[in-house]
């Protein structure tokens, strides 16, 4: 039998949908991208992140997952009625969205903050700074990582 | 438990100045197994706080992202003379602390 125009776009219309189901894989030990976001929106709320003055300095490549330095500095006068009220560091595919929440205040006097982290797979580093204005800014980083941390057994 | 805290003993009014504070724990993540399977429960450091004559100036809340043995690194302004003291708190009543004092001309 001849496929009719109609059965062809039934057709057609079945595997479009198959294609956009979202593929639902069971990963209880890795955070995804909808985690991170998430965890951002948690964060911000409704207001806007908007890209820039955020620096994340962290290795392109590490070779050990277990301990990844990172330090994150805000372009900012830091006084009294301009500064960084808080710095947050999150990751895409780590069992848990977070890294660490850094309160500041204008007596900080240089808004950077340094610290060592752990990374579980190659993956997406976002640091966002909340302003004094209640403002947010984000900057991102790709890591690849040779050797993961956090999920290895325990000799 | 051991920590490692450095801090410029003498500064000038107004300077901006680092403080690093380095403390020894295992920061266990709650997401490792044994090799027969059993979860080690999680140990870490979930908060960090710093105070400078009493007033807090830089606090860090703690996630099992942070590598074992946690290291700070953050800035302030020396307005005065006195004592940085540091907090670790965590995981089943976890809690130890540091201090360094500081001259400011």
């Amino acid at each position: 039998m001849p496929t009719t125009r109609r059965q062809f776009l039934s057709l057609a219309a079945g595997v479009t949908a198959a294609g956009t189901l979202p593929i639902v894989t069971l990963r209880p030990l890795q955070a995804t991208p909808a985690m991170l976001n998430g965890a951002i929106r948690n964060l911000v709320g409704e207001a806007p992140v908007r890209t820039g003055r955020v620096k994340l300095d962290i290795p392109p490549l590490v070779e050990n997952g277990n301990t990844v330095p990172m330090t994150v500095s805000v372009a900012s006068p830091m006084t009294a009625d301009d500064h960084v009220k808080s710095i947050h560091v999150f990751n895409e595919k780590n069992p848990q969205p977070n890294i660490g929440n850094f309160y500041l205040g204008p007596s900080s006097g240089r808004p950077q903050v340094s610290t060592r982290i752990r990374l579980a797979d190659t993956q997406k580093v976002v640091a966002i700074a909340r302003l004094s204005d209640d403002t947010f800014w984000q900057v991102s980083a790709e890591i690849v990582v040779t050797l993961a941390a956090c999920t290895e057994e325990m000799n | 438990m051991a920590a490692l805290i450095n801090v410029p003993a003498k500064a000038r009014r107004g300077d901006v100045i680092e403080i690093r504070a380095l403390t020894s724990h295992i920061m266990e993540t709650g997401f490792r197994h044994t090799a027969d399977g059993k979860l080690v429960p999680r140990d870490i450091i979930t908060s960090f706080p710093c105070r400078y004559n009493g007033a807090e100036i830089f606090r860090a809340d703690l996630f099992p992202a942070i590598a074992a043995n946690p290291y700070l690194s953050f800035f302030t302004v020396a307005k005065e003379s006195g004592k940085f003291e540091f907090e670790w708190i965590g995981d089943n009543g976890y809690s130890s602390t540091a201090s360094a004092s500081i001259t400011v001309e």
